[in-house]
């Protein structure tokens, strides 16, 4: 089962994605991003449906990077998010709706905070101070609502965020392998290995 | 037998080489198809047959060559592809003499897992845009753009019944590269995997006994003897193993092994070490 986690803190975000690729029941990769980076500073994780996840995600960034190049400016997390919950819910009214859960980490660099939002397949989109998808969120939302602070430090965020890979490690009957982490901030996007 | 096909074949070709002017050297329309390719199931009684291998609620659907086994993987000297042969449909063998290695072109092959119609003609218009994007742009098509290429044109038709896993393979400016592309949607760059319902079966023997520091011998022996496993213990792979190699120049077709003379071949081997 896949799993996001997205954490904010005073001046970053972190959003971090399990690397498993999986059909049935067979591991197919270990290794595998499930995340695009839509500007210099906003990134989506995908999760939900095979195929369905990269096709939107890279629909959504390319729609997110032509704004930026028409209006010189680039969108905020706040645009980018509803603009990606619109489509969302737009596609959930078609024939075939996307399905996809989708939690995206930016840095309004305007108002100069961090911002993430928790959106999952029905396009149901909030602003939340940490999030997470698929059954890891059944162990660490407690965990989160546990430990995490508004005013937290990156080095405190990464340490929280390894607290819930290993309550996953050591509760989920699934093997939870690696986790790779994308951190925010005003400076732009950088990838963690956790 | 022999006989009696040409015979029959020469006088359903006579009418036609008069009237329809099909009488060109060399082909002999009734010849051509008179090869044995998917014939009518040898069962007692077809009609009911093919009623269980029907569904009645939804028009022509026919579904055969569901159990597979095939696999490929990257090492040192390049890629190495290997596949079985059986098509089979339920408990019935329709065919142990398929090929499901599917030649894109000189320097790309697909392989084929789940419908074997929806294989062959998704990479027969995946080895058409390939040839066309060559015409337009003078260079060869990434294999990473191939496989795109063919998992956008898959998706497109999610939900509506196309069922295939297939591997894209070949060699590109980048070097060798490997892509698991299925019906779902799925696409994902990798070293090594394994697609069909035999594919646990190939993984457990690829994994353990792979190293990317293998010679090309060994490696071709590897990926045949996976495939030998998963057609030992999956009924719904076997028949032979075809082999291919894609080096810098392009595959090259290793050979057709019979599964049975692999059996004894094998048989007579000591067991694997224990590492």
């Amino acid at each position: 089962m896949e799993t996001l986690f997205g954490i904010t803190g005073k001046d970053f975000v972190i959003a971090a994605y399990d690397t498993k690729a999986v059909a049935s029941i067979t591991m197919m990769k270990i290794g595998e991003d499930k995340s695009r980076n839509l500007n210099d500073h906003s990134v989506m994780l995908y999760s939900g449906e095979p195929g369905d996840g990269v096709h939107f995600a890279e629909y959504i960034e390319r729609n997110v990077k032509l704004n930026g190049i028409r209006h010189g400016l680039e969108m905020s997390p706040k645009a980018v998010a509803s603009f990606a919950r619109r489509e969302l819910a737009d596609s959930l009214r078609s024939r075939k709706p996307y399905s996809v859960n989708l939690l995206i980490a930016g840095y309004d660099v305007k108002k100069d905070t961090p911002a993430l939002y928790w959106m999952d397949h029905l396009a149901s989109s909030a602003e939340v101070p940490f999030a997470a998808h698929g059954y890891g969120a059944y162990y660490c939302l407690s965990m989160m609502d546990r430990y995490h602070r508004p005013d937290i430090t990156e080095e405190e965020g990464i340490k929280l965020l390894k607290m819930c890979i290993n309550e996953l490690r050591t509760r989920m009957i699934l093997n939870m392998p690696d986790f790779v982490a994308k951190v925010v901030t005003k400076e732009g996007i950088r990838v963690v290995q956790l | 037998m022999d006989a009696l096909v040409s015979k029959y074949a020469h006088s359903s070709a006579s009418p036609l080489d008069s009237s329809e002017g099909f009488s060109q050297a060399g082909f002999d329309a009734a010849q051509q198809f008179a090869l044995p390719m998917f014939d009518i199931p040898m069962v007692s009684n077809p009609i009911d047959f093919l009623r269980a291998h029907t569904d009645p609620s939804a028009e022509n659907r026919i579904r055969i060559q569901h159990g597979t086994t095939t696999l490929a993987f990257k090492f040192q000297g390049g890629i190495v592809v290997a596949v079985d042969s059986r098509a089979s449909g339920g408990s019935y063998i329709a065919s142990q003499t398929v090929k499901k290695v599917i030649e894109i072109n000189p320097y790309l092959l697909g392989t084929m897992a789940g419908g074997a119609a929806d294989c062959q003609y998704w990479e027969r218009e995946l080895g058409r845009r390939c040839r066309l994007y060559e015409l337009r742009n003078k260079e060869r098509i990434s294999v990473a753009a191939a496989s795109k290429i063919l998992s956008n044109m898959v998706y497109d038709y999610k939900g509506m019944g196309l069922s295939m896993g297939t591997m894209i393979t070949g060699w590109d400016k980048t070097g060798p590269a490997l892509y698991y592309v299925d019906s779902d949607g799925s696409r994902l760059k990798g070293e090594r995997f394994s697609v069909g319902s035999g594919s646990t079966f190939a993984y457990g023997v690829l994994d353990t006994g792979y190293d990317f520091d293998m010679s090309v011998d060994d490696a071709i022996a590897l990926g045949k003897r996976s495939i030998y496993h998963a057609c030992h213990r999956d009924a719904y792979s076997g028949g032979s193993v075809n082999v291919f190699h894609v080096k810098e120049s392009g595959w090259e077709f290793k050979g057709n092994f019979d599964f049975d003379k692999l059996h004894w071949d094998y048989q007579a081997q000591p067991k694997g070490q224990i590492v």
